[in-house]
C-alpha cells in the first residue's frame, strides 16, 4: 500500500510503484478530472499541481509522489469559484474541454506565483498544453481577466 | 445553469415508443415526483414534469462545438422558459432523432441548421398545449394567453406554472402546426449566451468516453498491426498472461486485445507479448502514393463540371497557366484518444461511447454480435473532439468485441500512438490546373483531381458516374466568373484509410483553387482582391465576406518589413467565409501573425459560438497549413506521438479577429467552414512576402 495526499486527504492506494500518478488518480481514487492524452508528457492534458507545481501526471510514478500534496481539478471548487473558473466561464473558452483541466490547473499555477502574468509568461506557461479545438486566443484572455477576479474583493 | 453530469449519462436515458418520449428518466437531483401520467412529453424531445422542470433530449454529440448549448437555446426561446433552467439528457440512439443524413449523427456541419426547424415546433407544440390546457382552466381562448419563462399568464391576471398544466396539456392533442415565436420575441437566439456545459468542464465532471465507469469494468488495449492490411498470424502472451492484473489476451479482428484490471496493466502487459503477423500485400510510401496520383491526372477523369469548351478556349488562349498541387494525408489528432466502453451479455449489447455516429454504432454492433440492433443501446458521453474521427465504428467494435470475449464490460483504450498511426486520414490528393487569360480575365480553367475516395467506404451509394462529392467539393462549385470550365475527378486507391476530416474535400481543395486564383491575379498583373471582386461580381455572399475582411485587415495599407497579407474566400457546408493572413518568416518558417475573419453562415444562434469556431477552425486549418503530414512508407503509417505530428502551441497563437456579417438566410453550418480559407491565405501572404509559390502543404519555405 503507499500513501498519497490528494486534494487536502490521504488515501491508502493499492498499485504498482511504477503506475503513473495519473492511473491512480483515474482508477484507484476515481477523479477523472486529469486526462490522458499522450502518455508522455506532450500535451499536458493530465496537468496536476505537486506542492502547487505543475506536474504531468502521466510521467509521474507513484512512488516518486512521495509526501508531495497533489491537487487535481477536482481540488478546486466545484460550484465554480475560483477566479480562473470564473474567467474560464465568463468567456466561453472551452470547447470539447478535454484539455482543459490541464489548462485550468497550468493557469492557477502561473498565477499563483505570477500574478498578473504578460503575454510571454503566459505563452512561456501554457505552450505545453495542447488543445485541439483551438481556444488558444481565450485561454490567453481568460488568464488575464483570471488575475484582475482574482485581486478583486470577494 | 446545469450541465450534463457523470449521473446524466449513466442514467438510462429516453425510453422510448412510438416516437413518443414516455418516460424519461430525469437524471439530475430534483427530479423526484415527475411521473409520466402528470407529465408533458410530446414528442422525443421536450418533457415538462409536474414539478416544472423542463428537460431537452439532445439529439447530438457535443464535441466542443457548442451544440448543446445552441440546442438548448433554440428550445427555451421556443417554450419560453428561462435557459438556465433547462435540464439537458443525452439521448440514446433511436430512430426518433433521425432528423438528418437518415441516421443519428453529428457531422457535416449540420446539427443546428438541419435540426433547428424541427427542436423549435417540438418546443412550440408543448408550449401551444400549456397554454390550450391553461385556457381550459379558465374557460378563456388560447389567444387571449401568453407565455413568459415557465408560466401560462391569463388575460385577467391568471398564471399558472408550466408544471402546474403539464397533467392537463398530456391530454391535449399534440397540433400539427404550432405556431411559432416571431424572432423578435427571442431572448436567446441571435444573442450570445453562456455555454451550457461550461461548469462541468472547469471542475472536471464533464465525463467524456475515457471516463466511463461501470462495475466490474475492465480495460483493454489492442496490439494493432504494423502495417494497414497486416494480418494476424500467431501471437505468444505467456509471459504478459503471468503479469498482475491481466484477465484475458484474446485475438479480436482489429489485433490482439490485453484486457487487465487497469490501463497500466493492460499496457505493461502489451509490451511483452511477441505477435507474428502476415505482411500486407501492398507496401505503399508517399513516392509510390504519389506515381499512383499523378498517373491518374494523365488521364481524363469522370466530368464532374462542364462549362463551355474548356479545351477550345485553352487553345485560343493568348496566355495560359499550368500548375500542379499536392496535399498530404492528415490524422484527426482528437486529443481524447480513442476509446469506448460495452458490456455484451445475455444477448444484448450496451455501449457506452464518444460517437459522432451513434446509429452507425448501433448497427455495427449489431452485425458483429449477430443480434438485431434492437438488443444494442448506444449511450453517448461528451466527446474529447471529433473531427469527422469519431464518425467511425472501429473503436466502438473494439470495445464490443474485448466485452464478448471477457464476459464482462470492458473499456478500450487507444494510446495515442495507436490514435495518429491508425487514423482514417484526410485523402492525400494531387491536382492539376490549366487556366487560361484572355486580357486579365480567365477565359478557361481546367481542374483534374486525382484522390482516394472516402465515399467509396462509407457511403459508396452516393458515387455517381465515378464522381466522390467530396473529392470535388469546392472545386465543383468554383464560384468565379470564367466562362469554361471542366473540373475532373480520378479516383485512385491507395490501399491507405481515409475519412472524414474537419471541413472534409473542401479542407484541401480551398487551397488548390485560392492559391490558383492568386497565380492567376498575379498573371494578370492585379491585385489578388480586385481580380477576385471582378470576378465574384455576381456572388453577393462571396463578395460581402470577402470586401469586409479585406476592410477590417486593412488590405492594401502598409505593413511593417517583413510582413505580408494574403487572403482567400470559400463557401462550404452554407456558409461564406474570407480571410486574410498576416504573415512573417521567423526562422526560417512562415510565422502567422493574425488572421482577420469574416463569416456569413446565415441566421445563427449564438454569435459567441460562432466565433468560437472560426478561432478554432483556423487554428486547425493553422495546424494542418503549417506541419500536417502523415508520411508513408512500407504501408504504413510513420507518425508516433505528438512530437511527430505536432499540434499548433499557444505561443504561435495568432491574433485571431472574426466579423459575423447580419444575414437572413437560411442557417449555414459553422464547425467546418472556418478551416478550409485558412491555408491559402497564408501561402497567398507567403507568395507576396517572398515570390515563392507553395503548391503543396504543409507550407514549407525552400532553404
Amino acid at each position: 500500500m503507499t500513501r498519497v495526499h490528494v486534494n487536502g486527504k490521504t488515501f491508502e492506494v493499492d498499485a504498482e510503484p511504477d503506475k503513473p500518478l495519473l492511473w491512480v488518480l483515474r482508477e484507484d481514487l476515481g477523479l477523472t478530472g486529469a486526462k490522458f492524452g499522450c502518455g508522455v508528457g506532450q500535451c499536458l492534458a493530465c496537468t496536476v499541481h505537486l506542492d502547487g507545481q505543475p506536474a504531468p501526471a502521466c510521467m509521474t510514478p507513484l512512488a516518486a509522489v512521495g509526501a508531495r500534496q497533489v491537487t487535481t481539478i477536482e481540488g478546486l471548487p466545484a460550484e465554480g469559484s475560483h477566479p480562473v473558473q470564473r474567467a474560464w466561464m465568463e468567456l466561453n473558452v472551452v470547447q470539447c474541454g478535454y484539455c482543459q483541466s490541464g489548462q485550468i490547473m497550468a493557469a492557477t499555477a502561473l498565477l499563483a506565483r505570477t500574478p498578473d502574468p504578460d503575454d510571454a509568461a503566459i505563452d512561456a506557461a501554457l505552450r505545453g498544453n495542447l488543445c485541439r479545438c483551438g481556444t488558444y486566443q481565450r485561454i490567453r484572455q481568460a488568464v488575464k481577466r483570471a488575475a484582475v477576479l482574482a485581486r478583486e474583493p470577494a | 445553469m446545469v450541465a450534463l453530469s457523470r449521473r446524466a449519462f449513466l442514467a438510462s436515458g429516453a425510453s422510448l415508443a412510438g416516437g413518443l418520449c414516455l418516460a424519461l428518466r430525469l437524471p439530475l437531483a430534483g427530479a423526484a415526483g415527475s411521473t409520466s401520467e402528470s407529465a408533458l412529453a410530446p414528442n422525443a424531445f421536450v418533457h415538462i414534469a409536474s414539478d416544472g422542470a423542463v428537460t431537452l433530449t439532445l439529439h447530438k454529440s457535443e464535441m466542443g462545438q457548442g451544440v448543446h448549448s445552441g440546442l438548448a437555446a433554440i428550445l427555451a426561446d421556443e417554450l419560453d422558459v428561462d435557459l438556465a433552467s433547462v435540464r439537458l439528457t443525452m439521448a440514446d440512439e433511436d430512430p426518433a432523432y433521425y432528423l438528418a443524413m437518415g441516421m443519428m449523427g453529428t457531422g457535416g456541419s449540420t446539427s443546428i441548421r438541419m435540426s433547428w426547424d424541427a427542436l423549435a415546433d417540438a418546443a412550440a407544440s408543448a408550449r401551444a398545449m400549456l397554454v390550450a390546457a391553461a385556457a381550459r382552466t379558465w374557460q378563456v381562448e388560447p389567444t387571449a394567453c401568453r407565455t413568459a419563462a415557465g408560466k401560462v399568464l391569463g388575460p385577467t391576471g391568471q398564471a399558472l406554472g408550466y408544471g402546474e398544466l403539464a397533467a392537463l396539456a398530456a391530454t391535449l392533442p399534440v397540433p400539427e402546426k404550432p405556431p411559432r415565436k416571431p424572432p423578435a420575441e427571442y431572448r436567446y437566439i441571435g444573442k450570445p449566451t453562456p455555454r451550457v456545459d461550461n461548469l462541468a468542464k472547469v471542475t472536471g465532471q464533464a465525463q467524456f468516453g475515457i471516463d466511463v465507469t461501470q462495475p466490474g469494468l475492465l480495460t483493454a488495449v489492442v496490439l494493432r498491426p504494423p502495417q494497414f492490411g497486416a494480418v494476424l498470424e500467431s501471437f505468444d502472451a505467456t509471459a504478459a498472461q503471468a503479469l498482475p492484473g491481466v484477465r484475458k489476451i484474446v485475438a479480436i479482428d482489429s489485433g490482439v486485445g490485453v484486457i487487465a484490471d487497469g490501463y497500466w496493466q493492460a499496457r505493461r502487459a502489451a509490451q511483452r507479448i511477441t505477435v507474428k503477423w502476415r505482411p500486407a500485400a501492398l507496401a505503399m510510401d508517399d513516392a509510390s502514393i504519389a506515381r499512383a496520383l499523378d498517373a491518374a491526372l494523365e488521364q481524363p477523369g469522370s466530368p464532374a463540371r462542364r462549362d463551355g469548351d474548356v479545351d477550345a478556349a485553352l487553345k485560343a488562349a493568348g496566355k495560359t497557366l499550368e500548375a500542379t498541387y499536392r496535399l498530404p494525408f492528415l490524422a484527426h489528432a482528437c486529443l481524447e484518444p480513442m476509446n469506448a466502453t460495452a458490456h455484451v451479455r445475455d444477448g444484448q449489447c450496451e455501449i457506452w461511447a464518444p460517437t459522432q455516429g451513434q446509429t452507425r454504432s448501433r448497427d455495427a454492433a449489431a452485425k458483429l454480435l449477430g443480434i438485431p440492433r434492437e438488443r444494442v443501446t448506444v449511450h453517448t458521453t461528451y466527446l474529447g473532439g471529433g473531427f469527422g474521427r469519431r464518425f467511425e465504428v472501429d473503436f466502438v467494435l473494439d470495445a464490443v468485441a474485448l466485452s464478448r470475449a471477457a464476459g464482462a464490460p470492458v473499456k478500450v483504450i487507444w494510446s495515442r500512438e495507436d490514435d495518429l498511426a491508425h487514423d482514417f486520414y484526410r485523402p492525400a490528393a494531387a491536382h492539376r490546373l490549366t487556366a487560361a487569360l484572355h486580357e486579365k480575365t480567365p477565359s478557361a480553367w481546367q481542374h483534374r483531381i486525382a484522390s482516394p475516395s472516402i465515399q467509396s467506404r462509407l457511403a459508396p451509394d452516393t458515387i455517381k458516374g465515378g464522381i466522390d462529392r467530396t473529392v470535388v467539393e469546392g472545386v465543383r462549385e468554383l464560384p468565379y466568373a470564367i466562362p469554361n470550365v471542366a473540373v475532373d475527378c480520378a479516383l485512385v486507391e491507395t490501399g491507405v484509410p481515409v475519412g472524414y476530416w474537419r471541413s472534409v474535400g473542401s479542407s484541401g481543395n480551398a487551397f488548390v483553387v485560392e492559391s490558383f486564383i492568386d497565380e492567376l491575379a498575379h498573371a494578370a498583373g492585379e491585385d489578388p482582391l480586385a481580380f477576385r471582386r471582378r470576378l465574384l461580381a455576381r456572388q453577393p455572399r462571396h463578395l460581402r465576406v470577402l470586401e469586409l475582411a479585406a476592410e477590417r485587415a486593412g488590405w492594401g495599407q502598409p505593413l511593417p518589413q517583413g510582413q505580408s497579407r494574403g487572403l482567400a474566400v470559400h463557401m462550404s457546408y452554407g456558409s461564406y467565409v474570407a480571410q486574410v493572413a498576416e504573415v512573417e518568416v521567423a526562422d526560417g518558417a512562415p510565422r502567422v501573425r493574425r488572421v482577420v475573419c469574416v463569416i456569413d453562415c446565415g441566421r445563427h444562434v449564438n454569435p459567441d459560438q460562432v466565433v468560437a469556431q472560426m478561432e478554432g477552425g483556423i487554428v486547425y486549418g493553422l495546424t494542418a497549413a503549417l506541419y500536417g503530414e502523415v508520411p508513408i512508407a512500407g504501408g504504413s503509417a510513420r507518425i508516433g506521438n505528438f512530437d511527430t505530428y505536432p499540434l499548433l502551441r499557444l505561443d504561435r497563437m495568432p491574433r485571431i479577429e472574426v466579423h459575423i456579417v447580419g444575414s437572413q438566410e437560411p442557417p449555414g453550418g459553422t464547425g467546418e467552414p472556418g478551416v478550409p480559407p485558412l491555408a491559402p491565405a497564408v501561402a497567398n501572404a507567403l507568395f507576396s512576402l517572398t515570390g515563392q509559390r507553395l503548391r503543396s502543404l504543409p507550407l514549407r519555405l525552400p532553404t
